[in-house]
C-alpha cells in the first residue's frame, strides 16, 4: 500500500522539476501584474494549472468581469474534462467517491500523461504521491518566483517572463509537425488572436482567447473530424 | 472586484471541470463533432494565448522574438518542455545584453 505512494512520488519527480521553473515564471508574472506574493501562491495551490492561471492573472490585472473569468477558465481548462474522463476509466476498485473528489483536483497535462501511460490500473495512493510531489514543485516555484522576483535584476525577470510561453510552444509544435490538421487549427487560432490584438481591440484579452480557440477548434472539427481513438494518440 | 473573489471563482471553475467528469461521468462521448472539438481545443487555446502575447512578455519585442525562434526550433526537434522553456528564457537573457 505504502509503496504505491512512494512509486507515485518517484514518478512525479520529473514533473516537479519542470513545474519548479515554470511556476517560477508564473510567480514573477503574477507579481508584475500587481498581485501580492500570497495571492500568487494561493492561486497556484488552488488551481495547479499553467495556462489557466496565466489567463486568470491577466483578467485580474485588467479588472475583468467574473463572467469573463468563468468563461476563460472553462475554455482553457476544458481539456481537463477530457483527461478526467479518460482517467476515470483506468481507476482501480479502491477509488470511492472521496478518493475521486480528492484526486480530480490534481489532473494536469503532465500528471495525466504519466498516469495514463501506466500499464496497470491506478490506485488512489499512487495518484496521491504523483500529485503531492508535483504540487510541491508548483507551489514552491511560485513562491520563489513571486518573492525573489523582486530581488532579481530586471534582465533576469524579463527573461523568465517567456518561460510559460516557451512551454506552451513546446506543447503545440510537436503535434503540429506530425499532424496537418492540428497545424491548421493552431494557425487559425493564432491568426484570429492576432486580428483581435491589432484590429478588433474592443474585445478584452480573455474573450479574444476564448473566441479564437473556439472558432479554430470548430473549424477543425468540421473540416477534420477525428476518428475513434485518435484523440488518445499523443 | 475583490481579489479573493476572483481567486475563488477561478479555483472553483477549474476544480469542477476536473471533478465532474472524473467523479460522475462514465459513458463515452458519442458526438464525433464534439469529440473532435475537444481534441483540438487545447492546441487552439495555447496557440491563441501565445500569439501574439509572447512578443510582449519580456518588455522588448526583439529579445522576445529571439526567444520565440529558439523555442520553436527546439520544440520542432521534440526536446522536453523544460529544455524548450529554459532555452527560450536564456536566449532572452543573452540577447537582452545587446539590445
Amino acid at each position: 500500500m505504502k509503496s504505491q505512494f512512494v512509486k507515485g512520488m518517484s514518478h512525479g519527480i520529473p514533473i516537479m522539476l519542470g513545474y519548479l521553473s515554470v511556476s517560477f515564471g508564473f510567480g514573477i508574472m503574477a507579481v508584475k501584474a500587481g498581485l501580492p506574493v500570497s495571492a500568487a501562491v494561493l492561486i497556484s495551490a488552488l488551481n495547479l494549472t499553467s495556462a489557466g492561471q496565466a489567463a486568470g492573472v491577466t483578467i485580474i490585472a485588467a479588472g475583468g468581469t467574473i463572467i469573463e473569468m468563468i468563461l476563460t477558465q472553462l475554455t482553457i481548462n476544458i481539456r481537463y474534462a477530457l483527461m478526467a474522463l479518460s482517467l476515470s476509466q483506468k481507476l482501480d476498485k479502491s477509488f470511492k467517491l472521496p478518493q475521486r473528489l480528492a484526486v480530480s483536483y490534481g489532473i494536469t497535462d503532465e500528471i495525466f500523461a504519466v498516469a495514463s501511460s501506466q500499464p496497470e490500473k491506478l490506485s488512489p495512493l499512487y495518484m496521491a504521491g504523483l500529485i503531492f510531489v508535483s504540487f510541491m514543485g508548483w507551489v514552491s516555484g511560485t513562491f520563489l518566483g513571486a518573492a525573489a522576483g523582486q530581488l532579481l535584476p530586471k534582465s533576469l525577470t524579463d527573461a523568465m517572463g517567456i518561460v510559460l510561453y516557451g512551454m506552451f510552444i513546446a506543447i503545440i509544435i510537436p503535434p503540429s509537425r506530425k499532424s496537418k490538421k492540428v497545424f491548421t487549427v493552431v494557425v487559425i487560432a493564432a491568426g484570429i488572436s492576432i486580428l483581435f490584438k491589432y484590429l478588433i481591440t474592443a474585445v478584452s484579452g480573455g474573450f479574444a482567447v476564448i473566441i479564437s480557440a473556439v472558432a479554430a477548434s470548430a473549424v477543425g472539427a468540421l473540416l477534420f473530424p477525428v476518428n475513434d481513438g485518435e484523440e488518445n494518440e499523443k | 472586484m475583490s481579489l479573493i473573489i476572483y481567486i475563488l471563482v477561478m479555483a472553483g471553475v477549474t476544480y469542477l471541470i476536473r471533478m465532474i467528469p472524473f467523479t460522475f461521468f462514465r459513458r463515452k462521448i458519442k458526438s464525433r463533432f464534439f469529440r473532435s472539438f475537444l481534441y483540438y481545443i487545447p492546441y487552439a487555446v495555447l496557440s491563441a494565448m501565445t500569439i501574439p502575447a509572447i512578443f510582449y512578455c519580456t518588455g522588448n519585442v526583439i529579445t522576445a522574438a529571439a526567444g520565440t525562434v529558439v523555442a520553436v526550433i527546439l520544440a520542432y526537434f521534440d526536446l522536453p518542455l523544460i529544455v524548450v522553456a529554459l532555452a527560450a528564457s536564456g536566449t532572452v537573457l543573452i540577447t537582452g545584453f545587446f539590445v
